[in-house]
This record gives structure tokens, C-alpha cells and sequence, in this order.
């Protein structure tokens, strides 16, 4: 599996649909496509990690819930993660150790800011070699 | 993207009607405010599927509606107007959106354009620095746990008694710049561990600050009474909103509001018009955290008001009297109210979502500031950078069919991705730059995508609504120059 994510495009707001072999790569390659969208993380290292734990009523929540827990400890300390490490991730819940650094606006350009992951068109499927995964995020 | 081939009755020339017939479950018709040449392009997209969508909502009164900035959103379209009953109807968060009280404010000067443009690139250079608004930017204002919870319960109250900005500024905002009720323990830690930071800050995307310059006149009584009185005249206009705390009240909501759709048993077709009874407890959580979201964008665009007028005082080395940089007013585009209407020789209360619409209350309304009791409620409607702005008032029209409601700007056509491909940031700027247009963005990447060709025409949206009769033009401003986050 060569592909990870691609941009999708939506009228007001922006889209990443996402490739994984397995569930847990399908949301890992939607996060850091997420974090894409926001940095260049090329430049970007792995020196902090967040644990996070999610419950939710099915899978799609799970990932919405989890990119917005993301987005809530980006806007808070400024932490772009790039790699996801997951201990669980079922139907109702996941448990992941999150890799990345802090940015520093001044030295590092923010592409865009992403207020949230949304339901619009939320979509994880599971296809003939893997997973696809498709989020819409406002901004 | 498929085009919307659903069922569609032409009323007039600017009002089409969604039968209650095109889908079961429709409890009133959608009613589109719009031209034919524009509808083709709304089709585009599904955006007239959500309107059908949002007539399915417990409680609506009248049509689901759209302006004619339409374009699809999550749950609701962006340019979208649904009223629920108080009594036994549904506040649904995705009929606000995420950006609470995403709004605009207009400011006045009694400069000329003559004035300014020989000093442009200082005052954007002073405002780029003097209103924070970067990506990943925080504010410039310190505040506590404490501290927020007065903003969010005072909201342009809480900055002006800080100094930021003047008291009479107050008397032309929305609401004063205060939605009553606002409870900030309805409010999630985590909003307001988000809004603390952010406060006072402009935020990217399509949030700006705008240079204008007076293009256009169409009512000189009107236009005189907002203290507009020539062309050339040069005017402020702020557009933001709640910021990271806002977007925080609005996912946390959205949570209740899923459980809230089982609890109440509501049958919708998208999960994203999630909502609860106006009534139930979810309901009035909801209620009372948007005002503090609410409050928390006043008191922004409080602060950015006062900070834009210490650059212009830097930059012209007048005071603020001489300035005459006074508020005009200031609107929420993104908001639910309760608003009392008479429907059916009955007066009720209706919860009033305004999703990308402005309210546009007519001459004599009570909420109306006394110095525009004679013309009007002012409406401000921000094109799309580059191109141009309105001012417009509200009509009694729109009090009988839109319950007080019209458009808020340019609405997109093409999509981020589509915009960015076609363009690059720095060919954007050079373009702005060749006409005359002075920018300055903390991204370049979010300048791309902001560019006109991705908006659809604010002179087409705004000529609907005039000719449809639920606003009414006052004057036309073009931009000289443009900060972006």
C-alpha cells in the first residue's frame, strides 16, 4: 500500500481520504494527513508523545472524536503529531501513543488552521486489499 | 460531485420552493432566494438536499431556507435559516456551526481614500503587528480561568470595561454585544483551555481585516445616518469569530446532541443536524454555552477594534475624535436567537438559526439602535477579499418571510483544493498588488485559497436580496488593503 492520503476537495472546507492496510494504519495515515493539511512535517520531530484514550458509540465517532482530541492538544500546546502508536483500537474505543513536536509559528510556517473534523461525509471503509477513510475538516 | 436533480417550483424570479412532497419527512418546504443564473451553480453541489434535510427538524415553522450565498455545509447548508418553536422544536448546533458567532463589524473614519494610500503599507504593517493574527498565534490579552468566565458571561461588556474600545461602540453591536443567559459552566474545560490563549485574536482562513474605501452610494439617507457621506471615504471592516473556544462548545455539543437525538427519539436524515428540544436540558445547555461562545467573538472583535484604532491614530497622528472612527455595527453571521414572531395572529417564540446569515431587522424594531430606528437594522456583507463589500439594511419584507434574515457574504464555489491548484499564494498577493490592493498574510497558503474565483459573486448574492426585498442596499466599499491570519 504506496498511497497513504490524499486532499480531497469540498467547496468550503477540505477533506483527507486515507489508505491503511489495517484499521489502526487507516487512522493513523488520517492524522497525519491531518496534520499535513496544518504543517510541514518533514521538519518536524518526534521528541514528545501524548497518550490518548477514547470511548465512542461506533468506529466513525471514534476517529472524529480522536482527530478533534488532536486538534484540541494542537491548539492548546502547539503539538503536531506525525506518528500513532495504537495499543487498541476496536469498535467503541482506542488507546494510542502520539509522536511529535511542538511548532513554533515563528520559525515554522502553519499552512492552515483546522477548527475541527466533522461528520460531514465521515466514511471508513473497509475495501478489497485494506481500509479508506474519508473526513471532511472545517476551516 | 453529483448534480442536485430534486424537485424545484419556481415562485418569482428570485424565490424557488422545495415541495414538502420531494422527500417524506419534510415538514415545511425549503425556499431558495436566488436567480436562475446562480441556481445552476448551486446544483453544483448538494446544498439543496441539506435544505431539504433541515425541513425534516421538529418544530420548524414556515420554510427551510437559503440565501443565495447558499453552499454546502455539514448538516445545514452555509447560508441557511430554519426557525424552530420554542415550546416543542429542536436547536440543532450544526444550524450555527462551528465558528460561533463568526460576524463582522464596520467601522467608520473620516479619512479619504487620498489620505490613506500614500500610508497603506505602514498601516498594514502596524495593524499586522498590533492584531494578532496569526496561525497558532496567541493573544495578547492574559486571562484566567476566572477571567474568561466573566468574558464569556459579559462578552464586549467585559473588553470595554478593560479599556478596549468605547462604550457607544456597544450600542451598535448585536445584542450589545452580549447574549444574555450565557453560563459559563456550561462551557468544557477544554473550550475554554482553547479560548484563554486566543482571546483577542483574529484567526486565518476567510477571517480579515479589511481597508475599504466607498465605491458606491444607492440610499444617501441611509448611507449619512451610519455616518457614510462620500465616495473615497475610508472604512474598517473585522471579520472573525469565537475562535478555538467556539469550535471546542460547538464539537462538545454535537456529543450531547447525538445522544439527545435517541433520548428524544428524533428521526433525522443526517446525523449532523443533531439537536435536542429547545426545552430539555441539552437544549438549554446548548443555548446557554453558544452565548458564551458568543460573547467570547464580541469581546474579540471589541479588542481588534480598539487595537485598529491605535494604529490608525499612530499612523495618521490624529486622535480618535478626529479620526471619527466610530462603529457603524457589528453582526453574528453564525448564531441561534430566540426571537418572538406572530404566526397565525399568534405570538410565539422561535429558536431562529442563522448558519451564514445575517439578521436584518427593519425600521422601527425595537432592537433596532435608536439612530437607525428610521432606516433600519444595518447589514454588512464582506465579498470576498479583493472584491467588494456591502452595506445594506433590513426590511419589514424579511420580518414576514425570512423571520428577519438575509445573506452574509460571497458564499464559494470552488473548493480549497481546487483554488490552490489553480493559483499559488504569492501570484495571489501580486495580483491584489497590481490592482491596487495592499496585503499582508501570515500564510500564503491560506492567501491562495482565499482568492475571488473561488467565491461566487457578493454583487449577484447581494442583487437577489434586493430584488427579492429582504434587504436593501445603502453603499458599496472596495478594499485597499487586507491583513489575513
Amino acid at each position: 500500500m504506496e498511497k497513504t492520503f490524499e486532499i480531497i476537495d469540498h467547496t468550503a472546507d477540505i477533506g483527507i481520504v486515507s489508505y491503511g492496510t489495517d484499521i489502526k494504519q487507516v487512522f493513523s495515515n488520517t492524522a497525519f494527513g491531518l496534520f499535513s493539511l496544518i504543517a510541514e512535517l518533514d521538519n518536524i520531530q518526534e521528541s514528545l508523545q501524548r497518550d490518548i484514550e477514547i470511548s465512542s458509540q461506533d468506529i466513525e465517532s471514534l476517529l472524529v472524536e480522536w482527530l478533534n482530541e488532536l486538534l484540541y492538544i494542537f491548539d492548546v500546546d502547539h503539538i503536531a503529531f506525525k506518528r500513532f502508536e495504537f495499543a487498541e483500537l476496536n469498535d467503541r474505543e482506542l488507546k494510542v501513543r502520539c509522536f511529535g513536536d511542538k511548532i513554533n509559528p515563528s520559525q515554522q510556517e502553519i499552512k492552515r488552521e483546522v477548527k475541527a473534523a466533522t461528520y460531514h461525509m465521515l466514511a471508513i471503509d473497509r475495501k478489497n486489499n485494506g481500509y479508506r477513510a474519508q473526513v471532511i475538516f472545517d476551516i | 460531485m453529483p448534480r442536485w436533480e430534486g424537485q424545484l417550483k419556481r415562485l418569482d424570479d428570485y424565490r424557488w420552493e422545495i415541495p414538502q412532497s420531494y422527500k417524506q419527512g419534510m415538514r415545511v418546504p425549503g425556499l431558495i432566494y436566488t436567480d436562475e443564473k446562480m441556481l445552476e451553480t448551486i446544483k453544483q453541489d448538494q446544498s439543496l438536499e441539506q435544505v431539504a434535510n433541515v425541513a425534516f427538524l421538529p418544530g420548524i415553522v414556515g420554510h427551510s431556507m437559503a440565501m443565495p450565498d447558499i453552499h454546502w455545509g455539514y448538516g445545514f447548508p452555509i447560508g441557511g435559516v430554519a426557525a424552530t418553536r420554542v415550546s416543542d422544536g429542536v436547536i440543532s448546533p450544526g444550524g450555527v456551526g462551528y465558528d460561533i458567532n463568526c460576524g463582522v463589524r464596520l467601522l467608520r473614519t473620516n479619512l479619504s481614500k487620498n489620505e490613506v494610500i500614500p500610508k497603506i503599507k505602514d498601516l498594514i504593517n502596524h495593524l499586522f503587528h498590533n492584531v494578532p493574527s496569526g496561525l497558532g498565534s496567541e493573544g495578547k490579552i492574559r486571562i484566567n480561568e476566572k477571567e474568561i468566565n466573566e468574558l464569556m458571561m459579559q462578552g464586549a461588556h467585559w473588553a470595554v470595561k478593560r479599556g478596549f474600545g468605547l462604550p457607544d461602540d456597544l450600542d451598535f453591536t448585536e445584542e450589545t454585544g452580549r447574549l444574555k443567559g450565557a453560563d459559563p459552566d456550561k462551557v468544557s474545560a477544554r473550550a475554554k483551555q482553547r479560548g484563554a490563549p486566543q482571546s483577542g485574536t483574529l484567526g486565518s482562513g476567510n477571517h480579515f481585516l479589511e481597508i475599504q474605501t466607498v465605491k458606491e452610494i444607492y440610499d444617501r439617507d441611509a448611507a449619512k445616518a451610519m455616518g457614510i457621506q462620500d465616495i473615497g471615504q475610508v472604512l474598517l471592516l473585522i471579520h472573525t469569530g469565537s475562535r478555538g473556544l467556539g469550535h471546542q462548545v460547538c464539537d462538545d455539543y454535537l456529543k450531547v446532541m447525538a445522544e439527545a437525538v435517541h433520548k428524544y427519539s428524533i428521526n433525522l436524515p443526517d446525523r449532523q443536524l443533531a439537536c435536542a428540544p429547545v426545552e430539555s436540558k441539552e437544549g438549554k445547555d446548548y443555548l446557554v454555552a453558544m452565548a458564551c461562545a458568543a460573547n467570547y467573538a464580541w469581546a474579540n472583535r471589541q479588542c481588534i477594534t480598539h487595537w485598529s484604532r491605535e494604529s490608525f491614530i499612530k499612523i495618521f497622528g490624529k486622535n480618535l475624535q478626529e479620526l471619527g472612527m466610530e462603529q457603524i455595527y457589528d453582526v453574528a453571521h453564525n448564531i441561534a436567537k430566540i426571537e418572538e414572531y406572530t404566526i397565525d395572529n399568534k405570538k410565539m417564540l422561535l429558536c431562529i438559526h442563522r448558519k451564514g446569515a445575517t439578521r436584518a431587522f427593519p425600521a422601527g424594531h425595537k432592537d433596532v439602535p435608536q439612530r437607525y430606528q428610521n432606516i433600519g437594522q444595518p447589514v454588512l456583507i464582506p465579498g470576498d477579499m479583493g472584491r467588494c463589500s456591502y452595506i445594506a439594511v433590513g426590511t419589514e419584507r424579511a420580518m414576514q418571510e425570512t423571520f428577519g434574515s438575509t445573506c452574509h457574504g460571497a458564499g464559494r464555489v470552488q473548493s480549497r483544493g481546487a483554488a490552490k491548484r489553480e493559483l499559488k499564494g504569492i501570484d495571489v498577493a501580486r495580483d491584489l498588488e497590481s490592482r491596487g490592493i495592499t496585503v499582508k498574510a501570515a500564510s500564503m497558503s491560506s492567501l491562495a485559497e482565499e482568492a475571488s474565483q473561488a467565491y461566487k459573486d457578493v454583487t449577484q448574492v447581494v442583487e437577489v436580496t434586493q430584488k427579492a426585498g429582504i434587504s436593501h442596499k445603502v453603499a458599496m466599499a472596495t478594499p485597499l488593503g487586507i491583513i489575513k491570519g
